[in-house]
């Protein structure tokens, strides 16, 4: 498998892109007449990939829609679609009949066989959310045209987890919060998410630690409010009171800590030019750093692109793809290491 | 080590907290319902699932009672959606309502009914659940008989009405899947 593109979600443009890396609107749906995943025997698995697989390819969701057979797939592709967001880690590691189907240019992918039947979300940068959502109604619109999906009158969209039941939506954003996380406030925020119900998760989602101070962050209430209602809730109250937050913390810095602010993103910059071994989660803590420093200025000379890239590139199966081969822990640190010294140097 | 038990009750303790000040330390241990009147809020990085099941653990005292209904879907039981935080089916809603309800509830910030999309086809697709419900019931009838003749009849008209029904066969669970579960 091979990817030539950063991934589309991975730009700059648009307002709070120094805080807000990129969103995603999921959905989860099961197809009526099956009992839920982890409840299914491999027969019937295989049965909802048919289905699935059949349904997704005669639609024209998207251009070069593709499918990848999960089980079928050496470890090192599934790595890479999970780095590249385009699959969980749970379907990632899963071992039984499970795939996934992505548009030629990634912004739409169907899980199948993840915790519910079908999983699919739409990808995107900055934080438009609006148009995703859109996008999504309108994949969930043709898929329905032609499954019946689980539905009940009074909960809505049944799902496996009851947490999901209702609008089986997901909404959430991937956020870079340095300042939150230097500042110490990050553990506030993290309370504060409990009674926003929001989730705050790590860089790859549910069950992950959060590697460069990337954290996402997403609705939990899917149950008695439109799908608008949640998405004006969560784009125009909640997140911009977070990236003010973060905003905040990072002016603070600036104002208050200065030169621990500049020792922390300089030595971040000297490491990544002049070390030889470097793990996957120092290189995503340290280009974190540097990514601060050019929002706030404090640094110059390096291109916020090829950093944004490298945050991707540094991760294992991204980085054994680039070499075209498979490397052991070590290889890979120095190969790393190499990889960020020449786009740095 | 057993984990310590709360400072206001025998339950463990899931929210510890030790602080140093002038050299003294103080240390908090609280069981999921006092952390919760304190307001101090579960770490949040644990996954959803594992803090679902928690919730359920501790709040289902009365659903522990229950506990013996098996969903005729899928043969799920209460105790072991407790223990993996996820339903076998579309009609363990329905069969575990009851024990449910306060659960999502709860979780949902109190919010007991579906107020979003309904699926465009929602009332064909309930008449249609039901006839898929009594071929289904026909095509058992038919191969327990061996009047394979007839069970292919009814396997291709189950196949019209949804590929979901083709082939493999959605087995018992097919039938009320998608039924309100309104009672």
């Amino acid at each position: 498998m091979k990817f030539s593109t950063p991934g589309p979600w991975l730009s700059d443009d648009g307002p709070d892109t120094d805080v807000v890396m990129s969103c995603r609107v999921r959905l989860a749906r099961n197809i009526a007449g099956f009992p839920f995943v982890g409840r299914a025997n491999d027969a019937q698995r295989r049965e909802i990939l048919r289905i699935a697989q059949q349904v997704v390819l005669s639609l024209d969701l998207a251009d070069g829609m593709f499918w990848v057979d999960l089980a079928q797939s050496p470890a090192r592709d599934r790595q890479l679609l999970m780095e590249r967001h385009l699959i969980s880690r749970h379907l990632a590691e899963a071992e039984f009949p499970r795939a996934v189907a992505v548009s030629g240019d990634e912004t739409l992918s169907i899980m199948v066989n993840e915790e519910d039947h079908l999983r699919m979300q739409v990808l995107g940068p900055g934080i438009g959310l609006s148009d995703l959502m859109e996008r999504i109604n309108e994949v969930d619109d043709a898929i329905e045209s032609r499954l019946d999906f689980a539905f009940s009158q009074r909960w809505g969209y049944l799902t496996a987890c009851p947490t999901n039941v209702g609008a089986g939506i997901r909404l959430s954003v991937m956020m870079h919060l340095p300042g939150l996380k230097l500042t110490g406030e990050i553990d506030r925020l993290r309370r504060a998410a409990k009674d926003l119900h929001l989730a705050v998760r790590g860089y790859y989602g549910e069950g992950s630690e959060s590697a460069g101070d990337f954290y996402q962050v997403s609705n939990q209430i899917t149950l008695g409010r439109s799908e608008q209602d949640l998405l004006v809730e969560f784009r125009d109250r909640i997140l911009p009171q977070i990236i003010e937050y973060e905003q905040h913390a990072r002016q603070m810095l600036v104002e208050r800590n200065a030169t621990m602010l500049d020792d922390r993103i300089n030595r971040a910059v000297g490491i990544l030019r002049s070390a030889h071994l470097l793990g996957a989660e120092e290189a995503m803590k340290l280009l974190s750093r540097v990514r601060l420093g050019i929002h706030l200025k404090r640094l110059h000379g390096i291109d916020l692109n090829k950093v944004n890239h490298l945050l991707l590139q540094v991760q294992t199966a991204h980085l054994q793809q680039s070499i075209g081969a498979d490397l052991n822990p070590d290889q890979r640190r120095e190969a790393r290491a190499k990889l960020v010294r020449e786009a740095l140097g | 080590m057993n984990p310590p038990k709360c400072d206001h009750c025998d339950e463990p303790a899931v929210v510890h907290e030790v602080t140093l000040k002038n050299g003294i330390k103080t240390e908090i241990h609280l069981c999921q319902r006092h952390a919760q009147e304190a307001g101090v809020s579960m770490p949040t990085h644990q996954p959803i699932n594992q803090l679902l099941s928690q919730f359920v653990i501790s709040h289902s005292a009365k659903a522990r009672a229950k506990s013996k209904k098996t969903c005729p879907g899928c043969g799920m039981t209460f105790g072991r959606f407790r223990q993996s935080g996820a339903l076998g089916c579309a009609d363990c809603y329905e069969t575990f309502e009851q024990e449910l309800t306060p659960l999502i509830e709860r979780a949902q910030n109190g919010a007991t009914h579906h107020r979003g999309k309904t699926p465009l086809r929602a009332g064909s697709s309930m008449d249609r659940q039901l006839l898929i419900t009594q071929l289904v019931k026909e095509l058992d009838q038919a191969v327990g008989a061996e009047q394979y003749e007839r069970a292919a009849q009814l396997r291709d008209r189950l196949r019209d009405l949804n590929p979901a029904s083709a082939e493999n066969g959605p087995g018992r669970s097919a039938s009320s899947e998608a039924a309100p579960t309104d009672s």
